[in-house]
Parts: C-alpha cells; sequence; structure tokens
C-alpha cells in the first residue's frame, strides 16, 4: 500500500511513478505536474526510472487557481 | 508621442522585462473565461498560481479499486478533474502570461521550500512567490519562517519574491538575503482594506535597492493608484479583481489606477497645505469701487 494524496491505495512492487501519473489520467509530459514522495521532489527526469516504494507517502500535485 | 514622459517605464525584476506593473493572482474567478476575460482586460504579463493535490480518480481510494495502477487505461473520473485544473496552464498559456507559482497555504518554512522545489518542477520556473503564513485569521507572514525560507531558496537559485508584512526592517533583512523584489502586504489578503499604513510602504520604497510590489489589501482602483504614487514599482490584486461584481471592467480599472499612479509618482505632486495658494495671478485685478 502507498498513500497517495492521503488515500490509502493498493500498489505494485516497482511501479514508477511515470506509471502512477498516467493512471491517474494525466498525459505523460503534464506540464503543471509535480510529485513528491516521503517529503522529497522528484525531478520529471526520473519519474520513468524512479519505483514507488512500499509505504510511500505519494503527493502528486498540480496548478490551481490561487494568489 | 513615443519616448515622452507619458509612457511608463519598463518594470524589471532580476533582469526580466514586463511592460505591465499590474500582477494578477488566479485565486477566485468564477470561471476560466472570466480569467482570460480579466488577464486580457488587466493587460497583466504575470500572473499566479498555486500547487495543490491532483483529484484522484474515485476508484483510487477504494482497496481493491487499484486495477486503475500503472497500466495507464483507466483515467475518467480523474482526468476531467486533473484536467480542468491543468486548463488553467492552457488558459495562462493562451493569454500569453507568465506564470507566477506561489506557496499560499504553507505555515513552516520547510514546507515552503518543498512547495516552491515542487512548483519549479510543474511550471519550469525558477520564480516564486514566496508565503509563509502564520495565523489562520489574518493569514499574515511568520516574519522569521519567512526569512528562513527566502535564505534556502536564494541558495538554490530561485527567483524570490516574498509577500512580506510593512515592516521596512524585515523588507531589507529579505534583500539581504538575496530576495529579487520584496511584496508587501497593504493590508490583509482578501480584507479590500486599502493601505492601511501608507507610511511604512514609503519607507519601504526608500530601504531597498530592489523593486516593491504592493500586494494584499487592495480593495478599489484608487488603492492600487495610491501603492504607486507611494513609490510603489508595482501592485499585486486577486480578490479585488475576481470577486469585483465585474471583474473584467474592474481588471480594466485597475489597469489604469497603476498606469495613472505611476505616472503621479514620476510627475512629482505638489506639498500638502492648510491653507489655499491662488492659482490665478493676484496682479491685474480690476477695482471696481
Amino acid at each position: 500500500m502507498i498513500v497517495l494524496n492521503g488515500q490509502q491505495r493498493e500498489h505494485h512492487a516497482g511501479e514508477a511513478v511515470a506509471a502512477l501519473v498516467d493512471s491517474l489520467g494525466l498525459p505523460a509530459q503534464a506540464r503543471g505536474v509535480a510529485v513528491a514522495i516521503d517529503g522529497e521532489v522528484v525531478p520529471r527526469t526520473d519519474w520513468e526510472t524512479y519505483a514507488i516504494p512500499d509505504g510511500a507517502r505519494v503527493e502528486v500535485l498540480t496548478a490551481m487557481q490561487g494568489g | 508621442m513615443a519616448g515622452t514622459r507619458t509612457e511608463t517605464e519598463p518594470l524589471r525584476i532580476a533582469g526580466r522585462e514586463l511592460h505591465s506593473r499590474l500582477l494578477l493572482g488566479t485565486g477566485g474567478f468564477r470561471s476560466l473565461d472570466l480569467l482570460a476575460e480579466s488577464i486580457r482586460a488587466s493587460g497583466s504579463e504575470l500572473a499566479t498560481v498555486a500547487l495543490r493535490r491532483v483529484e484522484l480518480p474515485s476508484t483510487v481510494g477504494q482497496p481493491g479499486g487499484g486495477a486503475a495502477a500503472g497500466n495507464g487505461g483507466v483515467a475518467a473520473p480523474g482526468a476531467a478533474a486533473g484536467g480542468s485544473r491543468g486548463a488553467l496552464i492552457d488558459v495562462l498559456d493562451a493569454e500569453g502570461v507568465e506564470v507566477l507559482p506561489n506557496t499560499a497555504g504553507c505555515f513552516t518554512a520547510r514546507d515552503a521550500v518543498i512547495t516552491a522545489k515542487l512548483a519549479r518542477e510543474a511550471f519550469e520556473t525558477d520564480w516564486i512567490k514566496l508565503e509563509v503564513i502564520g495565523d489562520e485569521d489574518t493569514l499574515l507572514p511568520d516574519a522569521p519562517e519567512l526569512l528562513k525560507a527566502a535564505e534556502r531558496l536564494v541558495d538554490d537559485g530561485f527567483v524570490v519574491l516574498p509577500y512580506t508584512t510593512d515592516d521596512p526592517v524585515l523588507a531589507r533583512r529579505l534583500v539581504d538575503v538575496g530576495c529579487a523584489a520584496v511584496m508587501p502586504l497593504g493590508a490583509p489578503i482578501g480584507s479590500g482594506m486599502g493601505i492601511r499604513n501608507p507610511y511604512n510602504i514609503a519607507l519601504i520604497r526608500e530601504s531597498v535597492q530592489v523593486p516593491v510590489v504592493l500586494d494584499a489589501g487592495i480593495g478599489t482602483a484608487s488603492d492600487a493608484a495610491l501603492a504607486m504614487e507611494l513609490g510603489c514599482d508595482a501592485v499585486m490584486v486577486a480578490s479585488a479583481v475576481s470577486r469585483a461584481q465585474d471583474p473584467v471592467a474592474m481588471a480594466a480599472a485597475m489597469r489604469a489606477a497603476v498606469q495613472a499612479g505611476h505616472l503621479a509618482h514620476g510627475a512629482g505632486r505638489i506639498p500638502r497645505k492648510t491653507y489655499a495658494t491662488p492659482s490665478t495671478p493676484v496682479v491685474g485685478m480690476p477695482d471696481f469701487s
């Protein structure tokens, strides 16, 4: 299991950040999307190779009106 | 009339030239169409955006709904939500405004720094409007945390524009750690109270060598004009436009006010006096006695 944006979510070993982002219906090169795992930024260039560890707290963020 | 003094100089922040001295917040607009129209009416070239969680497809959060994982084939519920948010960036791109991400909602230096780094990834910009809030009711900046976050972000190569109090000493400290501009508040965010301490704003303008952008508190056009008359280099508005009854008309009003205030500041106002000074010569008056 991982915690994705505050919600428990099933997770299979070795799932890459890119696959997770894709599963959320966000285009692979989605501008305006950023990912943090356990409080650390995952650079876009690492999305394909970064395997999400079990138990990770994952935040997938995007642009919202504000400020 | 090119080159006359009725044309305003471009604003320069960290080497970037901006021809509009009005920054627009994207928060509070009822629709993206209204936001787009307001951007056009404002003439703004820089608009703030926030970073928030992508809405999850409804199945993802439920145990057993994990079929969505990994194959990219199941997108429908989230795509709508994510898509509408993503559309914000598309609107800003289409209107030709640059994105200025903010750290709105952060209460610690740590959260603000992480948010800024995420914004840099998301929007491919080193610019950050740094907000570190100290109090939920007033949304006033937390000075020590703000300074700490500013220092870390400058060290990390960011162009930092901090939302700060109207304290001239804090403004100077922020510039000392390398901020590219300072954004003092006129009054609390969204309060529409105008500029509560114009003397401090003028003092800030005198005490730092970077652009001063009046941020927060603007309620109507005259507040924006006053900010510029006090010597501010630019004004940022959000709620004053987005929550006005007619946001597009208010955006146009703000644009005119910022230009008027900037010109008036450059023109040099007459001193205030208690008694009258005739504008018509006294000599040559006829005698009707």
